[in-house]
């Protein structure tokens, strides 16, 4: 068969079908490999933003909250949260977050760290 | 005790679904044989059959066609009951779904290359969810679709094309889209 036959077997709505396939394809490769690197560790107490920081250089940062105070750590290109006086300590084994759109979130000392990219994405509990 | 005799008479739609789903099963073997890249990512030449069944006959007939399909192909692989069977099952099951509201499209515009597309991305969703769900509970499995959905454009179409060419001498290739079956 020529190829001119096998386009013959396409009806006018394949076309369409096709080419939305195709844009979905195109929007689904942009969104899910653009995301880039982490680039600043944005810092919350009780919601407020307390800190933002580049993940340029190493620092340790530390917040007060209602239990006492919650100590993060920055270092090029990732950060975590050292030590927080929550009971269960969710947060800090979390370890290094390194990921645009990670957070680890220590709730009973209403501490947050997230890191950010360049475009705001959905973040690692939010799927 | 009088012995009694169970026959079980195999009737013409009978025979003729276990004709299709030998083929499909035929495909599917072979295709295992071909190296992939990335495992998952197969043409699935047997969807072919089943868009060949739907187009025909209609969607309960491809429904156990490819039911048939995944069961004895697995069979056939040595992965009844394996991940590789499930994955399978879930995408036979979302593209059913699929193959179930395309062969309502109108069949002036539509043919069985859009339907084939169409199951094609049914089918890598089930099989995402599922992966995402059980065998990998980590949202990384979603880098993937990007990749998964190109291969689901490509393969779709290629099988629709298929589908199509095999269709074309048929008199009507409308979607017999009746329930009863």
């Amino acid at each position: 068969m020529t190829p001119r036959a096998w386009l013959r077997l396409l009806r006018p709505g394949d076309w369409f079908t096709l080419c939305a396939a195709a844009a979905a394809v195109a929007a689904l490769w942009l969104t899910l490999t653009s995301s880039g690197p982490a680039q600043r560790a944005q810092i919350r107490s009780g919601g407020r933003l307390v800190a933002e920081l580049p993940l340029t250089s190493a620092r340790t940062l530390d917040v007060d909250g209602p239990l006492g105070r919650t100590r993060i750590e920055v270092a090029p290109g990732r950060a975590r949260v050292v030590s927080d006086p929550g009971p269960r300590q969710y947060c800090v084994k979390q370890g290094w977050l390194d990921r645009p759109n990670a957070i680890a979130i220590c709730a009973p000392n209403e501490v947050s760290l997230a890191l950010v990219g360049a475009a705001p994405d959905h973040d690692t509990i939010n799927y | 005790m009088t012995p009694s005799i169970i026959e079980l008479r195999a009737s013409e739609k009978d025979q003729r679904i276990a004709r299709y789903a030998a083929a499909a099963i035929a495909l599917g073997v072979a295709e295992a044989a071909i190296p992939s890249p990335l495992p998952g990512i197969k043409p699935g030449l047997a969807n072919i059959v089943i868009l060949v069944v739907l187009f025909r006959h209609g969607w309960r007939e491809a429904a156990w066609v490819s039911a048939l399909r995944v069961i004895a192909g697995s069979l056939l692989l040595g992965q009844f009951l394996a991940p590789g069977f499930f994955l399978s099952l879930a995408g036979a099951l979302a593209s059913l779904a699929a193959l179930a509201a395309g062969a309502r499209l109108p069949a002036r515009w539509f043919g069985p290359v859009s339907v084939s597309v169409i199951a094609a991305f049914f089918h890598v969703a089930g099989q995402l969810v599922l992966a995402r769900a059980w065998l990998v509970p980590h949202d990384a499995v979603f880098l993937l679709v990007p990749v998964f959905a190109a291969a689901a454009l490509l393969f779709g179409t290629v099988n629709g094309l298929a589908a199509a060419r095999l269709l074309a001498n048929d008199r009507a290739a409308a979607p017999v889209a009746a329930p009863g079956g």
